[in-house]
């Protein structure tokens, strides 16, 4: 699945199978943003075949390294926004609460 | 990300150098002129401001000080909300596993026994198919082609109509599927009469459906009153039909949402004073009431943003020459989100949303176990 990284270990292409611009495109963003990498980027080899090939060129790390640890990054930032987003709409019902819960209350006035 | 890198920075007491003005809005605003919108790219690469002595890094506390979540408008069918702090190929990958990769029940096998309608039998199927069922898809299990129907992949509807009526038509609309939670009650052909075996039906389920504490006193319904055929008199409708748990990647049946879309918070802003005549007719023009006037003290009259969300980039505003455009600066704020989600009926909206951001959880720890 890590290709073309014989001697040098910093630059290698991954190959991910059954997946499509939903990952790849999102990882691609999470590992621009580490700065020990100086390259990345992705791609379909074939619309009609679920693979992608995604590119890592580092600074010196081994590139399947810094894969990794861009994947714990984007599950970590998976985590925090199903957080508060859960908060966000406990929120907004306590505020405003559901319309059948107001007419109990007016019944009960 | 290297913490010592930061912590080295903290300790130098150098502050962390911001862009310049008119880079920082290149950087966070897609500009939309009155051709074209120019910097739509968001700027992900780390040390694209290096020469600047910028870092354009993204450190995860950076991250969760800005991120922030804010619901607008819920409901058990539909939810909008903001989302701000994100960049768009996350929120675009949520979109997508929203539509394609969130499982969902659809009908998928169709047994008829009776048909006698103006609705070919396939195009019936194809009709049964696309009817949402209201049940959460999460308490089955995937039925695969070797594995038997039973309890805990499949759910059978029966479709029994037949308009009795000279003179009228009747509608066999979605309320007419009936749940049977025993399972399919249609018999397989036995070889012969004197077999004393119990006979064997579509499913095998091994109790009854209703049994189970998730559907006792709460039957499994499908979304009501859509049309599925309409028979003359004398035609007749019986068939049975199985329900299986599939992702609308294979067929847009199994989608969980009517639809799904986001679209970047809008911002106008007024570059010049606009006053007297000429705000009388920016306010006229903008057919989503943008702006609005204000009175100043001394009687003038002055335009103001007063509704910038409401904008939907018909450039109105900027169009017709007398130099529109260098007034008004239509922009998108490209990292602030306005998400709907209309939900089909399965599972109430913020549900979905939740288990989407855990798939991309999923994909990511399949990464990570495939590298290792």
């Amino acid at each position: 699945m890590e290709h073309a990284s014989f001697g040098d270990q910093r630059n290698a292409t991954f190959a991910l199978a059954e997946e499509d611009h939903t990952l790849a495109n999102a990882l691609r963003f999470t590992l621009n943003q580490d700065p020990r990498v100086i390259f990345c980027g992705y791609s379909i080899p074939h619309p009609s075949e679920a693979r992608v090939n995604v590119r890592v060129q580092t600074t010196g790390d081994p590139a399947r390294e810094v894969l990794k640890d861009t994947c714990q990054d984007l599950m970590l930032t998976c985590q925090h926004i199903r957080g508060t987003f859960d908060n966000a709409v406990k929120d907004f019902r306590m505020k405003n609460p559901p319309d059948d819960l107001t007419s109990q209350e007016m019944d009960s006035d | 990300m290297s913490d010592s890198d930061s912590e080295a920075m903290a300790d130098a007491g150098v502050e962390n150098p911001k862009l310049p003005p008119h880079l920082e809005l290149r950087r966070t605003r897609v500009l939309c002129k009155a051709d074209a919108p120019t910097s739509t790219d968001t700027v992900q690469y780390s040390g694209a401001y290096a020469s600047l002595g910028v870092d354009n890094s993204l450190r995860f506390d950076d991250f969760r000080n800005n991120f922030r979540v804010q619901v607008n408008r819920i409901s058990h069918e539909d939810m909008e909300f903001d989302m701000v702090g994100v960049d768009p190929s996350i929120a675009n990958a949520l979109r997508r596993i929203l539509l394609a990769e969130l499982p969902t029940m659809a009908i998928e096998k169709v047994l008829i026994a009776n048909n006698t309608s103006v609705v070919q039998d396939e195009v019936l199927a194809h009709r049964l198919g696309l009817i949402p069922i209201k049940v959460d898809p999460r308490l089955f299990d995937y039925l695969s082609e070797n594995d038997t129907s039973n309890e805990k992949n499949t759910i059978v509807f029966k479709l029994h109509v037949r308009c009795a009526e000279r003179g009228q038509r009747l509608t066999a609309t979605s309320n007419e599927l009936t749940w049977l939670p025993k399972g399919s009650e249609l018999l397989k052909t036995s070889e012969s009469l004197t077999s004393t075996s119990k006979p064997e039906t579509y499913t095998s389920f091994t109790c009854s459906q209703d049994s189970m504490p998730e559907f006792a006193g709460n039957p499994i319904s499908v979304y009501p009153d859509i049309i599925i055929a309409k028979l003359g008199f004398g035609q007749e409708i019986e068939l049975e039909a199985h329900a299986v748990k599939g992702v609308g990647k294979t067929h847009a049946k199994w989608s969980p949402v009517a639809t799904c879309w986001y679209r970047m918070l809008p911002e106008v802003v007024l570059t010049e004073e606009i006053e007297g005549k000429k705000a009388e007719l920016l306010k006229q023009k903008c057919p989503a009431n943008v702006f609005e006037i204000e009175d100043l003290a001394d009687g003038r009259k002055r335009a103001t943003v007063a509704r910038p969300r409401a904008c939907t980039l018909c450039r109105e505003c900027i169009r017709d020459g007398d130099d529109w455009e260098k007034r008004v600066s239509l922009r998108r704020v490209k990292d602030h989100f306005i998400f709907t989600i209309e939900s089909t009926g399965a599972l109430p909206p913020e549900v979905l949303f939740t288990e989407a951001v855990k798939i991309l959880e999923d994909k990511c720890e399949r990464v990570i176990s495939d590298l290792s």
